[in-house]
């Protein structure tokens, strides 16, 4: 079979790579960079607008433009670049052909034309109703037309996912279980399959609805269904991202999981679990019930939020460990001072990490409370707290991949690599600061989606208070240096994929493969007895300590305000 | 390592470390006591949204609205003609929400109970009262009623906080709350 002769040994790891597949990655993690460009640019404009003394935008282009941001690089630079994941997780990590590439293409070329569709639509200025699109605010039809599309699209890229790990078990080429970073993207496509159909269930009656075909949609209705692709596209994202901790990992370092039970069981808790969190949109609607959100905004008792704590203690564990094997034992800490910090791959993962579970993870659970909820509801902390996970976490995740994907995949040199040293560190603080001063302006009240908070023309007035105004002029300011680190990325990226040198044959590897740690270490399965780990257990204390101490204060806020029933 | 298949194919039976299996442990007891703090407060705390709402026509929820305004206003808000309504304690309060305004201004008593309908003439709008900051979303055609009981005085803001079009930005209500 032609198949057969499709393939490429990759000289830094040994894994055959499917040229079809490497073909589908590159096309796709382009685009996913592309649309990454756009909506930073109109993220960088919306930041400009709420800076009260910049106030970039006039009111019609500043939703506009918000409108696209969100769609941008929540579902566009998103999706496309976990549809890089699920090819390379599936074909490459299974050293295993690629189901049916012609229908890869197709899938690509629908994505890619449903992004265009929408963006158009945004930009001609009839669909500014943000991301979200509640009805019945209405937009123009080839703006749902778009998302269709790009949904179908992204629906036939998992498809082909799965096709491929049936082939690569048919064919017999892996032993035994699949690696936990495909088993992580199985967690991530299971959840698409969800996310995506709920996606198709509610945007085509709503298409047909802005056609006049469809009298009328309910507004709960479309928020109930609309969450469970909006929440749980955001849920592919924890999924894929953790993947992708774990492959940065044992790519720059070989740290092995702890334990693949617990790791593995983790994922099956977000399979199981994390799609409830749609609830999360629903805490202050009429006509749900508070047993219903309960339930539901809670994960079924907290256990997606057990899934992530598993992996804030098993990634950083298995870092630990294989540090630690490599004979950097002095101290609680000497592991951590030693490890790579200069590798853009692995610092970016290091503070994906550490800038998901404390910004993005504690105020979600926080947020996500029925109760305190009311006192969060749509104000500038919401995107604060998404910030936090999407763009800290997810964003800076994958783009710390990147840095392995280009000399992997692409089979070029990094160049100008002392930007892109820097550049996880100059992206991930500003989103820091972003995240941070959104949150602290949202506890103030400040509302989000809203382009004026002076509201001078008002008939009625407010003022916000004056420590508002400072937190949006500090947005503002860190999501500058966002968008610097975000270019940075765009350089590094983009030179290296055309001007880079060429990577051919057995060259001077530049990620160093991963070396096994010495077998005294890390016994060959578990850690059950092994080694401790005594840095991961204060770095877990002090994350734990923290989000206990956040969510009391937080209910002494609440309890606060004027009483209601 | 984590992009190779697991070294020993049962890999369900490794046996765990003490250290993962106390942090698994404490990991989920703090979910049961987050689970069990939002029933807990259904109980004992004071701030709960109601679980009433009904399904009502905008036409019918401003004809309750106006009725109210009819029978309680005291007095115009400055030149902006928005009446100023002082309804009896304890009583059914309606607040309109729609573009972009919210009506009427409500002037309400300390301490006092009102059942507060909320409902939309049009799109969703977002009910956020500020400086307090308590933010309930407001659908149309559906009756939200729920009980508020101010603990201060002053001048109170309604800011809209869910997008609703060109002037969202502008859409201010007032709730004044005066001393017994």
């Amino acid at each position: 079979m032609a198949a057969n002769t499709a393939f490429r040994t990759c000289p830094d790891t040994g894994l055959k790579v499917h040229l079809p597949a490497q073909a589908l990655i590159k096309a796709n993690a382009v685009a996913a960079v592309v649309f990454l460009l756009l909506g930073g640019l109109f993220g960088l404009f919306v930041a400009l607008t709420r800076w009260p003394e910049v106030h970039l935008l006039p009111a019609e282009s500043f939703y506009a433009v918000l409108t696209a941001h969100g769609m941008d690089v929540l579902l566009f630079w998103i999706i496309f670049f976990e549809i890089a994941i699920l090819y390379f997780a599936s074909a490459i990590l299974l050293n295993c052909r690629l189901a049916a590439p012609w229908l890869g293409w197709v899938a690509f070329i629908l994505m890619l034309v449903g992004a265009i569709i929408a963006n158009v639509a945004v930009i001609q200025g009839e669909s500014s109703v943000m991301f979200t699109s509640y009805v019945p605010m209405k937009a123009a039809p080839h703006f749902y037309l778009g998302l269709i599309l790009f949904a179908v699209g992204a629906l036939i890229g998992v498809g082909i996912f799965f096709a491929t790990l049936v082939i690569a078990r048919e064919e017999r080429t892996y032993e035994g279980s699949v690696p936990l970073v495909t088993f992580g993207a199985v967690t991530a496509a299971i959840i698409a399959v969800f996310t995506l159909a709920s996606g198709a269930i509610i945007l085509i009656p709503t298409f047909l609805w802005s056609l006049g075909y469809i009298a009328h949609i309910d507004s709960m209705t479309y928020k109930l269904v609309w969450w469970a692709m909006g929440h749980s596209s955001q849920q592919i994202n924890v999924s894929a991202h953790v993947a992708v901790w774990y492959a940065i990992a044992a790519i720059v370092l070989g740290a092995k999981p702890l334990s693949e039970k617990v790791s593995r069981s983790a994922f099956l808790l977000y399979i199981l679990f994390l799609q409830l969190a749609s609830a999360h949109h629903l805490l202050v609607e009429p006509g749900v019930s508070s047993e219903w959100k309960i339930f539901n905004t809670s994960y079924a008792i907290y256990l997606a939020v057990l899934g992530s704590l598993i992996h804030g203690m098993s990634v950083p564990g298995a870092i630990e460990a294989a540090q630690r094997g490599k004979g950097y034992t002095r101290g609680v800490f000497e592991w951590l001072t030693k490890a790579p910090w200069g590798n853009p791959a692995f610092s970016g993962m290091a503070l994906s990490l550490v800038m998901f579970g404390f910004l993005g993870g504690i105020s979600g659970v926080v947020m996500g409370t029925e109760q305190i909820n009311l006192i969060m509801h749509n104000t500038l902390y919401v995107p604060g707290h998404f910030h936090g996970t999407v763009v800290a976490g997810t964003t800076l995740a994958f783009m710390a991949i990147t840095y392995l994907v280009v000399p992997l995949i692409f089979q070029r040199e990094l160049l100008v690599p002392k930007m892109a040293q820097w550049q996880p560190y100059v992206f991930g603080l500003g989103v820091a600061g972003i995240s941070l001063f959104m949150m602290g302006a949202g506890t103030l009240g400040v509302a989000r989606r809203h382009w004026d908070i002076t509201f001078a023309d008002s008939t009625l007035t407010f003022d916000y208070p004056g420590a508002a105004f400072l937190m949006l002029g500090l947005n503002g300011i860190f999501a500058i240096m966002a968008a610097v680190g975000g270019a940075m990325y765009i350089v590094v990226v983009v030179a290296s994929i055309l001007f880079g040198k060429r990577r051919e044959g057995a060259g001077e590897p530049a990620p160093q493969p991963a070396e096994p740690p010495a077998g005294a270490a890390v016994g060959s399965y578990g850690n059950a007895g092994t080694l401790h780990l005594p840095g991961t257990y204060v770095l877990v204390g002090v994350f734990f300590v923290a989000f206990v101490l956040y969510y009391f204060i937080n209910w002494k806020y609440l309890s606060e305000v004027w009483p209601l029933s | 390592m984590a992009i190779a298949p697991p070294e020993r194919r049962l890999w369900w039976k490794e046996p765990l470390d003490k250290a993962e299996i106390i942090w698994i442990t404490i990991a989920f007891l703090w979910g049961i006591v987050m689970f069990l703090a939002m029933i807990y407060w259904h109980i004992v705390g004071e701030q709960n949204l109601s679980n009433e709402a009904y399904r009502i026509d905008p036409e019918v929820f401003a004809a309750k609205a106006e009725e109210m305004t009819e029978k309680y206003q005291v007095r115009e808000e400055g030149d902006t003609g928005i009446p100023v309504v002082h309804p009896p304690p304890g009583s059914d309060v309606y607040l309109i929400s729609r573009l972009w305004e919210w009506w009427p201004i409500l002037e309400l008593e300390k301490d006092q109970s009102y059942r507060l309908h909320l409902s939309s003439m049009d799109w969703q709008h977002g009910f956020s009262l500020q400086p307090t900051n308590i933010n309930v979303q407001v659908h149309p055609n559906y009756d939200l009623v729920m009980t508020i009981k101010p603990n201060e005085a002053g001048t109170f803001s309604v800011v809209c906080n869910e997008f609703c079009g060109i002037g969202h930005h502008t859409m201010v209500g007032r709730i004044y709350v005066t001393e017994r």
